[in-house]
């Protein structure tokens, strides 16, 4: 990006969920579901004296992208860490759900998810653990039908059991300073110690997690610069594409396969998991 | 994080190993187990995560579902959805659940695990959704990704009643760290907020468990106990059989459910009127 380029742009970073969404759908179209006024605070938040919000953090907005029908699931990284917890889950889950029975009644409703999450909800534990299986088994669902598209642009990133839903995403797109993980810096510390892992390590952590590298190792698709309009055009060429051949989690073999060869006495570079990724799942 | 080198971990391999009549593993696979053995007079399939003291993977020696156990969870549960691709009648898989977390690492998050529990999540609910009748059985712990890739996709959930057996979505030490509480608060508050609880009965109110079952002999279960599970499960795959429905809405009835309906309700109500 040119310094021109760079003052010119619309960050997508910089905007919360509800803009990111609003960006997102053509202009005048967005609808906001089950929005702020329903004043849907976590009942489990408010039991323990922590913070809610009107909205859990989690923005329905449905609308047309490129004039296809599509809904917007945006996650609020500004509150709670983008932590999912019943609510919020609830709001996902049930909008894939209702995509999906657009889908039987023959209007092709598309799906774009905005992971901006360090996962389940602690404060809220095994209740967001079930809200985000329930939202696994829809994007499940939906996918047969039309593309659902992740999208992580930062700066939470993606962690926990939202980083397995954003592998079952058809698509996913990120922007550099996005990272996509299973288990967070911090909690590999945790448990395995800061040999394995050094939580303080922000080098370690993006060389090996962020977004131009999973784009480099095929565990994601598209790497784009933090501008408004280049996410959005990114989601309009791929929903134009379709559905993928497979979908990346159903490559298992592939997978395996690569895994075979991994020499695990030693601990891995980004390099590593390139050149095997670039040659196995071509 | 609870011990995991404790011989709890090896609670999988042998209810496998009792439920399936110590069936031959369908592969020679040190991590995954996968067995066909007759459920209710039809074949099903068992699938186990089991311990492997020489895993390549130094950080899931211990039963934790890593890179490979993700991919390979997957494989066992889409040979069955490629076997019964033609036939309406599709076979049962049980999923032996004794998961002490996922594997912790740096190889690990190098290499993608996400995609890999991914794998596994897609297979268990393409087969859920495709019409297999899909029983998790909780027998030791069922502990937060681990059990999202084994067990969380299933039609119907049981438990045994012991003290080893314990869901959550993060271990104790590291769930203190992240919502900066020490354990001793998190534990406290545990007991008083219901989706917080280790304990089965308040994981049972949340709507997820369908029962819980009583084992007179835990450590080494007898004739009784084999007999009281496995016609738990045969309950199960009848029920499963009964209900045309294969999503999983039937736990937002639990009692702690009640704002999930909520949402679902105003979402349904406001969906066509966004158009």
């Amino acid at each position: 990006m040119s310094v021109e380029q760079l003052l010119g742009r619309d960050s997508f970073i910089e905007r919360g969920a509800r803009s990111r969404a609003q960006a997102l759908l053509d202009a005048g179209t967005m609808r906001e579901l089950a929005g702020p006024f329903e004043r849907l605070h976590s009942p489990w938040l408010a039991m323990q004296h922590l913070v809610t919000q009107a909205d859990d953090g989690v923005i329905v907005a449905k609308g047309r992208l490129d004039g296809r029908p599509t809904v917007v699931l945006a996650i609020e990284g500004a509150f709670q860490g983008g932590s999912m917890g019943e609510i919020g889950a609830a709001k996902i889950a049930g909008a894939l759900e209702l995509a999906l029975r657009d889908h039987e009644r023959g209007i092709p409703t598309q799906a774009v998810i905005v992971f901006e999450t360090g996962g389940v909800r602690l404060q809220e534990a095994n209740l967001g653990l079930a809200g985000i299986a329930e939202i696994q088994s829809a994007i499940v669902a939906l996918r047969r039908h039309v593309p659902v598209i992740g999208v992580s642009a930062g700066s939470v990133g993606c962690y926990g059991g939202m980083s397995i839903a954003a592998g079952l995403c058809s698509w996913f797109v990120m922007t550099r300073e996005a990272r996509l993980g299973l288990n967070g810096p911090q909690v590999i510390e945790q448990e395995a110690g800061a040999a394995e892992f050094d939580s303080r390590q922000r080098a370690l952590i993006w060389g090996l997690t962020g977004g131009e590298q999973r784009v480099a190792a095929r565990l994601a698709d598209a790497c784009v610069d933090d501008d408004t309009a280049a996410v959005r055009a990114t989601l309009v060429d791929l929903f134009a594409r379709g559905l993928p051949a497979v979908h990346r989690s159903d490559r298992a073999a592939d997978f395996l396969a690569c895994l075979e060869r991994v020499d695990t006495t030693r601990q891995a570079t980004a390099q590593d998991v390139r050149d095997l990724y670039s040659k196995g799942l071509e | 994080m609870m011990a995991a080198n404790t011989n709890h971990a090896s609670r999988g391999a042998m209810w496998l190993r009792l439920l399936t009549g110590s069936a031959h593993p369908a592969h020679d696979w040190t991590t995954v187990h996968a067995c066909d053995a007759i459920l209710a007079g039809r074949p099903a399939r068992y699938i186990a995560v089991v311990p492997d003291p020489d895993n390549a993977f130094p950080r899931a020696r211990n039963g934790e579902v890593g890179l490979v156990e993700g991919w390979r969870l997957a494989s066992a549960v889409r040979e069955v959805i490629a076997l019964d691709a033609d036939t309406d009648d599709k076979r049962a898989i049980v999923a032996v659940i004794d998961v002490p977390s996922q594997a912790y690492g740096r190889r690990e998050e190098a290499y993608g695990i996400h995609q890999a529990l991914a794998g596994a999540v897609a297979a268990y609910a393409d087969a859920r959704q495709a019409g297999h009748p899909v029983i998790g059985l909780i027998v030791g712990l069922a502990m937060s990704g681990a059990f999202l890739a084994h067990g969380y996709q299933a039609d119907r959930l049981i438990a045994l009643d012991d003290p080893a057996v314990a869901v959550h979505a993060m271990g104790k030490a590291s769930a203190a760290r992240v919502t900066l509480r020490s354990v001793e608060a998190l534990e406290k508050l545990a007991a008083s907020v219901p989706p917080m609880a280790y304990d089965l009965r308040s994981f049972a109110s949340l709507g997820i468990l369908d029962q819980i079952l009583p084992l007179t002999n835990l450590a080494l279960p007898d004739e009784q106990d084999i007999a009281l599970v496995h016609g738990a499960l045969e309950a199960a795959l009848a029920d499963i059989e009964g209900d045309p429905r294969r999503g999983l809405e039937r736990r937002l009835r639990g009692e702690h459910r009640g704002a999930s309906r909520r949402v679902r309700e105003l979402l349904a109500a406001q969906w066509e009127d966004a158009d």
